[in-house]
């Protein structure tokens, strides 16, 4: 078992032809994913070579999944075009979206974030992301760009606004290994939250703990916080960057802004050790404490 | 996604654009343009620091004057000071106005509900947060559906929802419209009117605005480029964004660089931690050079970090994901033969993951004799923090 993402799932790639599209295409298709074609309305009939497999490209998604039965799609078109992409596989009812696409309008995902909770949202697509790293289950598929020979598959759950700090994390903790690994974005409006994620691996019989790293503005983490309280009955273990981020300054992610006391990194550990977890000062000593709950288990 | 602030005179603008009642005077850098401008409006006039930061008046930087000598000796005060850590280079020149009462009214981002959300209130423009404290009630938020917007409709539930006075009523429902157009074809994250005023005759005006502008959006305005000022940058920063390299002065010695937003963020803390052991030292910058580590960004990168006379040491933090640490290790040198001699400073080169070993392999047979290579990132943060506290 896994969350959101298994061997079984038949992925498609909007933006496959571009340059991003085809580069982490090829690595998904290396990496075991079932990537069963691609979307570009302006080749659609013709197909590529990449990883080694031949995959047709449509003119729509619609079409891509009545053709190949997909029920995931990775978007890597440019900004721009981001939004229509994400609004043409919701109607089309795609199961999961994972929008890797980074400097998409703020508007933009906010527009799409609402169409997704209207009635408009026929098939029930969940979203990830945008401007995330996407969703890996080791062993079985990668829908996204997380390289997938970081770590194996094991009993960790691991959620994440940042990509290179999943990395990170997947890196120290290689030894153990990780049900589903998912980057959710640093941007303010995404599909799916630490809440979800949460409550989704809590729900997984194959995670046995969770790693939930956050960072600096908003107040996601402190949501969550208040979520596990309640609902969440595996261990989990947290990690937070930005301590030491001055206010008012923005960190390259807009959700790495500090604005006023609320959202800043203290608050968000002192929120997630009240109820009960544990919360590591550096990557590697989030990882010992990991480590610590795994074999007391 | 980061986002420009507006200074009051170009929000003013772009509400003129969208056909927001308000009134644009004049932005002048010196006093003796005040002068001008003064006698140019005439009669009583307000002259307005223009500065990125709240509590204007209250640092002495908006001042009410009956004569253009008045203003240009207003103008040359306001101009000299410093507001919350920042300089005045300019001053907005208004015409006086007859207030009879003040509102409050913004639009902007609701993170916590992945929406947008109006607050109003017709109690008090300037000292709304003290409203917000003593009366929340008096401070109403309406949420706002993205796809639907603000039409008249809605503009008219939100006017009789905050209880704007009757014969203000249409004006404000046109307002709320003509800002939601602001909001919305400027891309902006807030929209903030206050305060917006009630004058004497019964006429509704936007005395004050705060626009912050989504710079992910900039694809779709190319007019949005002249709101940046140059001469309000740090000039580091400045150099940085022209070579597109998302970097940020901070007040430390040890200079940063890395790769993903989240993990310099960390690296900053980790340097910092590390540092409280080595005389106090602290991180000098945040500087993320993305997924492409080759040896021109690394070189942009160092370039400008090496250029920073507080830096005292390097920490090199990556972790290769897609990038192959083989790759970034000859982004490394690559960038210290690019620099040569402007090269002076000892560098902590940490990496981790996909073919590392290569990349360290790089680095020791290139052996220069600035770079340490350190295993792990805590232990890399604590040489870098010694060199830079050992450099005191």
């Amino acid at each position: 078992m896994s969350i959101y993402l298994n061997k079984d799932s038949k992925i498609i790639v909007q933006g496959m032809t571009g340059g991003m599209g085809s580069k982490h295409t090829t690595l998904m298709v290396e990496s075991g994913s079932n990537i069963v074609g691609g979307v570009n309305a302006r080749k659609a009939g013709t197909s590529v070579e990449l990883g080694g497999k031949d995959l047709p490209v449509f003119g729509s998604v619609s079409e891509a999944m009545e053709k190949t039965g997909a029920d995931v799609s990775v978007v890597f078109v440019p900004p721009a075009f981001t939004k229509d992409a994400c609004i043409e596989a919701i109607d089309a009812g795609i199961g999961l979206l994972v929008v890797i696409t980074e400097g998409v309008p703020v508007q933009d995902t906010a527009e799409v974030f609402a169409y997704l909770q209207s009635t408009a949202n026929v098939g029930g697509t969940k979203m990830i992301g945008p401007n995330c790293p996407g969703i890996i289950t080791p062993g079985e598929s990668l829908a996204g760009i997380t390289p997938h020979t970081i770590a194996g598959k094991g009993p960790i759950g691991l959620v994440s606004k940042s990509g290179t700090l999943t990395y990170q994390m997947m890196y120290e903790l290689r030894d153990y290994g990780f049900s589903t690994a998912i980057g959710i974005g640093g941007d303010p409006v995404i599909g799916t939250t630490h809440i979800d994620a949460l409550e989704a691996f809590e729900n997984d019989p194959d995670t046995l703990a969770i790693v939930m790293i956050g960072e600096i503005g908003g107040d996601a983490e402190e949501r969550a916080a208040a979520y596990i309280a309640s609902n969440v009955t595996k261990p989990v273990v947290g990690y937070v960057a930005g301590f030491t981020a001055p206010e008012g300054k923005t960190m390259g992610h807009a959700g790495a802004i500090v604005s006023g006391s609320s959202g800043t990194a203290q608050a968000k550990k002192e929120a997630l050790e009240a109820v009960g977890v544990k919360v590591g000062k550096t990557p590697s000593e989030t990882a010992q404490l990991m480590r610590e709950v795994l074999q007391n288990l | 996604m980061s986002l420009l602030d507006l200074m009051e005179y170009q929000a003013k603008e772009l509400f003129a654009k969208h056909g927001v009642a308000v009134t644009l005077g004049k932005t002048v850098e010196t006093p003796e343009a005040a002068r001008a401008a003064a006698e140019e409006i005439g009669g009583v006039v307000v002259v307005k620091a223009q500065v990125k930061a709240g509590g204007r008046g209250k640092a002495g930087g908006v001042k009410v004057v009956k004569t253009p000598d008045e203003a240009e000796a207003a103008a040359r005060s306001i101009l000299d000071l410093e507001i919350k850590g920042l300089p005045v280079n300019r001053v907005l020149v208004v015409p006086g106005a007859s207030i009879e009462e003040e509102y409050y009214f913004s639009y902007l981002l609701d993170r916590a509900n992945r929406s947008y959300l109006c607050i109003a209130s017709v109690e008090g423009g300037v000292e709304i947060e003290e409203v917000a404290k003593t009366n929340p009630d008096a401070v109403k938020k309406i949420s706002i559906d993205p796809i639907a917007g603000v039409d008249a409709a809605k503009a008219a539930a939100i006017a009789d929802e905050a209880g704007f006075p009757a014969p203000l009523r249409d004006q404000a429902i046109e307002m709320m419209q003509r800002l939601w157009d602001v909001f919305t074809k400027e891309d902006a994250t807030l929209v903030e009117v206050n305060p917006l005023a009630r004058l004497t005759g019964d006429k509704l005006e936007a005395l004050d605005g705060k626009v912050s502008l989504d710079e992910n959006a900039d694809f779709r305005h190319a007019d949005h480029e002249a709101f940046v000022i140059r001469d309000e940058e740090d000039p580091l920063e400045a150099k940085a964004k022209d070579k597109n390299l998302n970097y940020v002065k901070l007040d430390g010695q040890v200079g940063i660089i890395g790769n993903g937003a989240g993990l310099v963020m960390s690296t900053l803390d980790v340097v910092a931690y590390a540092g409280e052991r080595h005389g106090g030292v602290k991180p000098a910058n945040f500087l993320d050079i993305g997924g492409g580590a080759n040896a021109q960004v690394m070189a942009d990168g160092l370039d400008i970090i090496l250029n920073d006379p507080d830096v005292r040491s390097v920490f090199v933090n990556v972790f290769g994901g897609i990038t192959a640490c083989d790759e970034v290790a000859n982004g490394i040198v690559g960038a210290l033969e690019i620099l040569g001699d402007e090269a002076s400073k000892p560098l902590v080169v940490r990496l981790d993951g996909n073919n590392v070993e290569e990349g360290r392999r790089i680095l020791a047979e290139a052996n220069h004799p600035l770079v340490t290579v350190v295993d792990t990132m805590d232990g890399a943060a604590e040489k870098a923090a010694e060199f830079a506290g050992a450099a005191q």
